[in-house]
This record gives C-alpha cells, structure tokens and sequence, in this order.
C-alpha cells in the first residue's frame, strides 16, 4: 500500500495519534495509507453510480438501450464481429514491425551528417513532413484504390497489402520522429568516446547510440503502437473485412449499433493493458532518473 | 614491427617522436582558439598542458585525437601523418587514447563491455582474447570485481579508472588525458593521479592538460602552458614553476597559487 504513494511512512505515527486513545502499537500496515485506498474506492463507485443513474432515468433511456445495448444483437455479433478482430491483428502485427524498421532506417539516416548526405536528409525529412501532413485516412484511399486501378500486371490488388503499406509507410513517418527524438537525446559526448576508440561512425550509432536511444523511447513507441491500434479500423474504407467492417454489416442487417458496442469493448479490452504498461514504464523510467540524477 | 626496431627500440625512440605537431591552427566559427601550436613529444615522455581556462587545451587534444577537423598544420604520431587527406581516421584513432573529464563510459555496458567494445568491434580481437586481457587490466587497477557492474553503480574515481582501462585495451601508442580529475570529489582524487603515475613510471607517452600544479609537477617530464592560441612558453616542472620567464606565465601561476592549487 505504502508503495502505491497514498501515504509515506511517516503517516502512520499520524494515524496512531489521530484514531486516539489506541496504544501506541506499530500498526502491521499502514492505516492511514488504507483509509485513502477506501475512501477512493467508495468515491469512485458514487460517482458512477450516480452518472448510470441519471443515464437509466433519462427520458430516452429505453430507445437507447434498444439500439446500442441489445442483448439479442448483442449474442448475434460477439461471433462475427470478435474473429473478424484477428484481421486487425494480423494487420497491426505485420506493419508494427515493418513500421520499427522503416522508420529506424529514415531517423539515422535523417541523423548523418556531412555535406554529402545532404540529398538524403532531404529526401527523408520530406517524406515525413509529406505523411505527417495528409491525414492517414487519404492515403489509404489514394493507395488501396489507386494503386490497383492503374490496372499495371504484376501489381497486387488485395486491399489487405494496401493496408499494410498505407499504415506503414504513415506511422514511419511518426516513429521516425521518435527514434530521431531519442538519438539526439543521448549526448555527444557518447559518440565522440565511442570514435575515439576507433569505433567506425557506423558502429558508433550500433553499439553505443541506438542501445540508448532506443532505451529511452520505449514509452513514446508504445504510445505509437496504441494509436496505430485503433487506426487498424481505417482501412475499412478500402474494404478490408475486419472489426470495424463487419460492425458496419452487422449494423445493416439488424439496424441496430450494438455490433459498435462490441467493437468498442473488444478495443478497450487491448488497449488498457498496453495503456497500462506504457505509463507503468515511464514511471519507472522516472524513478531511475531521478535516482540516478542524485 | 620488424624485428630490427624490436631489437634496437631505444635508437627508434631516438629518431622518432611518438607525436609531433607542426603549425596547427584551429577555430570554431570566429573564434579562433589555436594559432600555430609546434609540440614535439618524445617516446615515454610525459607532457602537461596548463593554461588558463578556455586556453585550448581541450581544443588541442581533441585535435590530436582527430575528434575535430582542423584549419591547418599537420599532427604525426609516430613517424605517421594522421592529418594526411584520405588517412583511415579510425584507423589512426586506435594509436591513440584518449580520456575525458567526464569519463563518458557507456551506461548500458557492464564495465567489461565498456572495455572490450573497441579491441573487439573496432581492432577485430576474439571476444574471449579481449574479455582475458580486459581482466587482466582491470585486476591490473584495483578493478577486478567490479567488471560485471553498470558504471552508474560505481564511485567517480572508479569511473574514471575504468575510463582509462577502456583507452589503455587498445594499447594505443598515445596517451591523452584531459582533465580526468576536474570532475571529481577531492578524496577520490589521488586513486586516479595514482594510476597515472603508475603509467609513466611504466614508459606510457601522455599528454596532459591539467589544473593539479602539484600532479604536474610530480609527474611531467615537461611542463607546457598554453596562451593566445600558442605554447608560450615550456620547460621542466622546476624551472616552469619556480622561474618562468614570461610575464603571462607569472601572471598565471600566481593566480593559481592565490588559489592555493599549487
Ligand atoms: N565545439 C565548439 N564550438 C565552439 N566553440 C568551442 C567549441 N569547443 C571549444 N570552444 C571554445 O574554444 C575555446 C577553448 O576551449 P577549450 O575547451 O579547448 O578550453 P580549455 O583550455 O580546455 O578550458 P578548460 O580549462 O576550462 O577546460 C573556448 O573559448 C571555448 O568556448
Ligand atoms: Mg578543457
């Protein structure tokens, strides 16, 4: 308890003063610390219960329950709508680690100096202002409807390849950011040790560079990785069949938004775990610094 | 390398400074920092740098180190041009160490890690070839046990102990410290100082720039202080410190003996 911050240590002589006329025994833990816990846990029940309850006794109330919470369309879509989640998975999984990659490879060579890679930092520093512009949503469309229509042999026409490559190549753009972020937060200083060993300027950045950078920008990346989460459901334009899509089938056979409904929760289901862990890393990344900083 | 030098190693030093500077000129934007520095470091000699703060003396070793690019003149160590064009720069890099004021180790790397990067990635050693001779180095400076910690666990001296194994792993011919002991408490001092001592006594060629009047006095062979952009003046530590002749340099050692460093 003590660790979860509602109370420091020295709380508890306060507590034993407060509660009175108790003898002055050290309490197994800490009580003060646990009152904060409760008071939290009714305050936040009361609060909810009081919002469900104005929502239950609005005048629309029962339309609305009708059309986003019912029970039959409700047990018809969990079957359809929750396989067709894998799509987003599988969408997700492959342009995660295509994205970790193409965007490593924009941040260094965005960070190569020298008068030479000029054309090269140029060339990359307009792709990302050029996809960090145009909202994702057109791209998707440009390349999963444009691509195949140039009607060329050989050039794939399954939208889920569109997908992919429409998701990577804008969140890259994004991630890139990030990476560079990390790379110019570890200081010159590091480099300059590195090649005054004799380290080559590319082994610098591999063994002594990146290890840190990356380190640093786990938290940002997760971040990233959510938001990508959620954008899955963008390719549905293009007529991807995944959760999103097949909410959208389910709703016009039962004219009813329940199928959202199970699509929301299924997100939420996902997302606050990694949610979660992302806080819980910048967290102890915190700690180490400051621990570090001394 | 042939068998000829190794025979007769003490005429090769005779003939050959481990590092020679001629005319080197060097400026950042405007600024220009050194004016034509001419130093000539013998085999085994141990060189100080001092001069007041923003002098050049970082900018210099630097240069010597190839870290900056310079504006003119020509670095040579050991009969070598390493400011030559089109010279392989990491390389020339190896021949000579380097240790900073701050130690700059890498903070993900154990200490052994930190050590055997360089003989391993960059001069191409078997890993187990270098972690044996990393142990024997860093048992060789009271290091030994600590080979499998994180730097950021072990006091500033040790740091900059194990900031001096990691450049003493490539067996550079050079030495360059600067400042290696600026950064630390007063009491952790004399454990680096040590060390240094240990590697002159031990034949290693060094250049040091430092505020210890007192370590450079112990320890140098020649002191030289560093003004406007030139050595203006050098000499054996006795007669630097008991009768320099510039007004400059008299004006630089009583400041510093105001300031009880010396
Ligand atoms: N990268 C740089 N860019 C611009 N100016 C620089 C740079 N490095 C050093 N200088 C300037 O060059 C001058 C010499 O700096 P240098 O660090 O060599 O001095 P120093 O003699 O080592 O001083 P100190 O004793 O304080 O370490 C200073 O005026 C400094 O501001
Ligand atoms: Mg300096």
């Amino acid at each position: 308890m003590r660790g979860l911050g509602f109370g420091g240590p020295l709380d508890s002589g306060d507590s034993i003063l407060r509660s009175g006329g108790r003898p002055p025994v050290r309490p197994r833990f800490d009580q003060s610390a646990l009152r904060s816990t409760l008071v939290a846990l009714i305050s936040t029940v009361v609060f909810f219960a009081f919002v469900g309850f104005v929502a239950v006794n609005a005048p629309g109330w029962s339309a609305v329950q009708q059309s986003f919470f019912n029970g039959r369309v409700w047990q018809e879509s969990v079957p359809d709508v929750v396989p067709a989640f894998l799509t987003n998975v599988q969408l997700f999984c492959i342009a995660e680690v295509l994205i970790l990659i193409l965007a490593l490879a924009i941040a260094v060579l965005r960070s190569l100096p020298g008068a030479v890679l000029f054309p090269v930092r140029l060339i990359t520093t307009i792709y990302v202002d050029f996809f960090r512009a145009v909202p994702g949503v057109l791209i998707i469309y440009i390349l999963g409807f444009g691509i195949p229509g140039l009607g060329i042999a050989g050039v794939p026409t399954d939208p889920f390849f569109y997908a992919v490559v429409a998701l990577t190549l804008v969140y890259s753009a994004y991630v890139s950011e990030v990476y560079r972020a990390g790379i110019q937060s570890v200081h010159p200083s590091q480099e300059a040790a590195a090649r005054s060993l004799g380290l080559s300027q590319f082994q610098a950045l591999r063994y002594v560079v990146l290890p840190q950078a990356i380190r640093r920008v786990i938290p940002p990346l997760l971040n990233d990785f959510i938001g990508l989460q959620k954008d899955t459901v963008l390719v549905s334009y293009i007529g991807v069949v995944e959760v999103f899509r097949q909410a959208q089938i389910d709703e016009a056979a039962s004219f009813n938004f329940t199928p959202y409904v199970v699509v929301a929760l299924v997100f939420l289901v996902i997302t606050i775990p990694l949610a979660r862990l992302t806080d819980w890393l910048v967290a102890r990344d915190r700690r180490r610094f400051l621990a570090s900083a001394r | 390398m042939s068998g000829l030098a190794a025979a007769r190693p003490e005429s090769s030093a005779a003939a050959r400074p481990a590092l020679e500077i001629s005319g080197l000129w060097k400026s950042f934007g405007q600024l220009t920092v050194l004016r034509g520095i001419d130093l000539t470091v013998a085999e085994h000699e141990v060189v100080c740098l001092i001069g007041s703060s923003g002098c050049g003396k970082s900018t210099l070793l630097r240069c010597v180190n190839l870290l900056e690019p310079i504006d003119a003149g020509r670095i040579l160590v050991e009969g070598v041009e390493i400011t030559a064009p089109g010279v392989d720069v990491n390389r020339m890099r190896r021949r000579i160490g380097i240790v900073f004021q701050s130690f700059n180790l890498f903070p993900h790397m154990s200490v052994l890690r930190n050590v055997t990067l360089a003989p391993n990635k960059a001069a191409g050693k078997p890993k187990a070839q270098a972690e044996a001779e990393a142990t024997d180095l860093l048992e060789r400076f009271g290091l030994a046990d600590k080979r499998n910690e994180y730097p950021d666990r072990l006091s500033g001296g040790q740091q900059q102990r194990v900031a001096i194994v990691r450049a003493l792993a490539m067996a550079p011919d050079l030495l360059l410290l600067d400042e290696i002991t600026s950064a630390l408490d007063p009491e952790l001092v004399a454990e680096v100082l040590n060390v240094i001592r240990e590697l002159a006594r031990g034949g290693m060629t060094m250049v040091i720039a430092t505020h210890e009047m007192g370590f450079a006095r112990d320890v140098a062979n020649r002191v030289c202080f560093l003004d406007g952009g030139v050595i203006l003046e050098q000499g054996a530590p006795a007669d630097m410190f008991s009768h320099p002749r510039e007004a400059r340099t008299q004006q630089f050692l009583e400041r510093i003996i105001a300031a009880g460093r010396l």
